[in-house]
């Protein structure tokens, strides 16, 4: 995380820490740049990325918050990036280049939240049925659905 | 459901072969397009969602406790290591302490679970390649370890025996005696199906040099546990990232190199071995009194006897079960290592009484991913092989 701000101070929008967990929030545009540098970078090494999540904050703004959680197998070690977006028209690039692994992550976040990743080889619904209409996990989706 | 798979039927020299989403080989409902050229898959495509029931979403109006018996289900092979992330994630953001005694026991169970799982997939992969023998075996010993997860919770597979600060009930006087009996007589069986099936000429052919995976392939596409155990990368969150005292135990990460189907057969049968050794030396941890679940006030609910003899006691039940306990704002994420890999729970609290959002970072679901790249070039006999050997669970897979 420091050598994160030395890199690119810009990209450090906030560090926060909770339970001996450390989260960097990115601002938006600057997430490729810094998956690309976190995994690249000899000193840090974050090769695995373990999960894409997403959380709905319904119906505080900036209503979207993407978290990457980001593991360095041979440092023993552990980050969390938090990306907030706005509600209207979700969008963060997508950082399957990086970590192939991405691509099912990304699309259940397409799936259930309607976060749009520009870049993601082939975006389409996963869990639930292609016809499928609304994106059941946000806050403003029935828990028992609509029928 | 539409797939990138959309060959028009009769126009090339290309078959369009649909398996599943009913199949035997496919470990539940998996729907996996394959367009073969001949026998050969030239491509490979995995649709799934058949057994999405909205777990996640329907932990958000529930109360953390109440939560535990949906994580059962969600693994529902190895329903303890569910409940055993769940609660260690909700501990860790109440920040209360387990009592060692608790620890312990969950460290057993969980081990045994990870033989229970494992002794299914040796069984299923057996029998989806032919070796039907296997598969009886097999079960029957797993018979052995659901008898004892009845005998502690009642329950022979969805237990949620664990409960936020400890376990949900004493366990009996002598469950360790039972305990003992399956330490004993299960390293022979195992090496009974060694005898079956590790120099047997038609599973080396079947799985030897079958769904290569390289480790640095693992790594990119997410693999834990098992799959990127055998493709020679030493990472166990149990020794990354100890929880639950697994620090005080010892024992050893199972690695192979080949990263084929036959390396990850082995690790697993070495895993049960290690799983057993770890079970004895929690039975001799094991204090014999003590606290079964921590006694904080407020969050853990008081026990029978002090319910019934102060206001306290009844008042703080009362509160419990009716609105249930609030923990302070904030996220994390626990991972524990279930016998599929990485299994991550990532709670959000808001400060009220339900969480705010539970996100299951699954192990099946990542490791589904790779099936094409295991199977692209083989044949259709080695899909089955590939995806038996990525050992997944639709219930994790979908959620």
């Amino acid at each position: 995380m420091h050598k994160l701000k030395e890199w690119n101070a810009s990209a450090v929008a906030e560090v926060l820490e909770f339970r001996g967990e450390i989260t960097v929030v990115v601002p938006k545009e600057q997430i490729f740049a810094v998956a690309q540098y976190l995994a690249t970078e000899p000193a840090l090494r974050f090769s695995l990325l373990s999960d894409i999540t997403t959380v709905d904050n319904f119906p505080l703004e900036p209503r979207f918050e993407v978290l990457y959680h980001l593991v360095s197998i041979d440092r023993r070690d552990r980050i969390r990036l938090k990306v907030r977006l706005a509600g209207k028209d979700p969008s963060i690039a997508s950082v399957t280049p990086v970590w192939p692994t991405a691509n099912w992550h990304e699309r259940e976040s397409f799936d259930l939240f309607g976060i749009l990743f520009p870049g993601h080889p082939d975006l389409k619904r996963i869990l639930m049925p292609d016809d499928w209409e609304g994106f059941p996990l946000r806050k403003d989706y029935p828990t028992e659905g609509y029928r | 459901m539409s797939t990138s798979i959309e060959t028009p039927i009769g126009t090339q020299q290309t078959m369009v072969l649909n398996m599943g989403p009913q199949h035997p080989s496919t470990h539940g409902v998996l729907r996996v397009m394959l367009e073969l050229d001949g026998e050969t898959v030239v491509k490979a495509e995995s649709v799934i969602g058949y057994l999405h029931t909205g777990i996640e979403k329907s932990l958000e109006s529930k109360t953390y406790s109440q939560g535990i018996t949906l994580t059962d289900r969600v693994d529902y092979l190895a329903p303890l290591s569910n409940n055993l992330g769940y609660c260690l994630a909700v501990e860790k953001i109440l920040g209360i302490e387990v009592p060692k005694r608790a620890q312990y026991i969950r460290v057993l169970l969980a081990e045994l679970t990870r033989c229970a799982s494992h002794l299914v997939w040796l069984g299923t992969h057996a029998i989806d390649l032919g070796a039907m023998t296997v598969f009886l075996y097999s079960f029957r010993e797993r018979e052995e370890i659901l008898k004892i997860f009845e005998y502690l919770s009642g329950q022979r597979m969805m237990t949620s025996y664990f409960r936020i600060g400890g376990l949900a009930l004493e366990p009996p006087s002598d469950w360790l005696e039972r305990v003992q009996r399956v330490v004993d007589y299960l390293p022979a069986h195992i090496d009974e199906y060694e005898t079956l099936l590790t120099k047997n000429k038609i599973w080396l052919a079947r799985t030897v040099g079958v769904g290569n995976l390289s480790a640095n392939d693992a790594i990119a596409w997410g693999c834990t546990g098992p799959l990127l155990r055998a493709s020679g990368v030493a990472y166990d969150v149990r020794k990354a990232f100890p929880y639950s005292s697994y620090d005080e135990f010892d024992f050893n990460v199972q690695t192979q190199t080949a990263g084929d189907c036959y390396a990850r057969y082995q690790v697993r049968v070495a895993e049960i071995r290690e799983s057993l050794k770890i079970v004895k030396q929690a039975m001799a941890r094991i204090p014999a009194d003590g606290p079964f679940r921590a006694e904080i006030p407020g969050i853990i609910p008081p026990s029978r006897e002090e319910m019934k003899a102060s206001i306290e006691g009844l008042i703080y039940h009362f509160k419990i079960f009716t609105e249930g306990f609030t923990p302070p704002v904030g996220e994390v994420y626990q991972a524990i290592e279930s016998p599929r890999g990485e299994l991550g729970y990532f709670i959000r609290s808001d400060g009220s009484h339900k969480p705010y959002r539970v996100k299951m970072r699954t192990p099946s679901f990542v490791n589904l991913q790779i099936l094409p790249e295991l199977a692209i070039g083989r044949l259709i006999s080695d899909v089955v092989a590939c995806i038996g050997t990525t050992d997944i669970v639709l219930g994790e897979v979908d959620r």
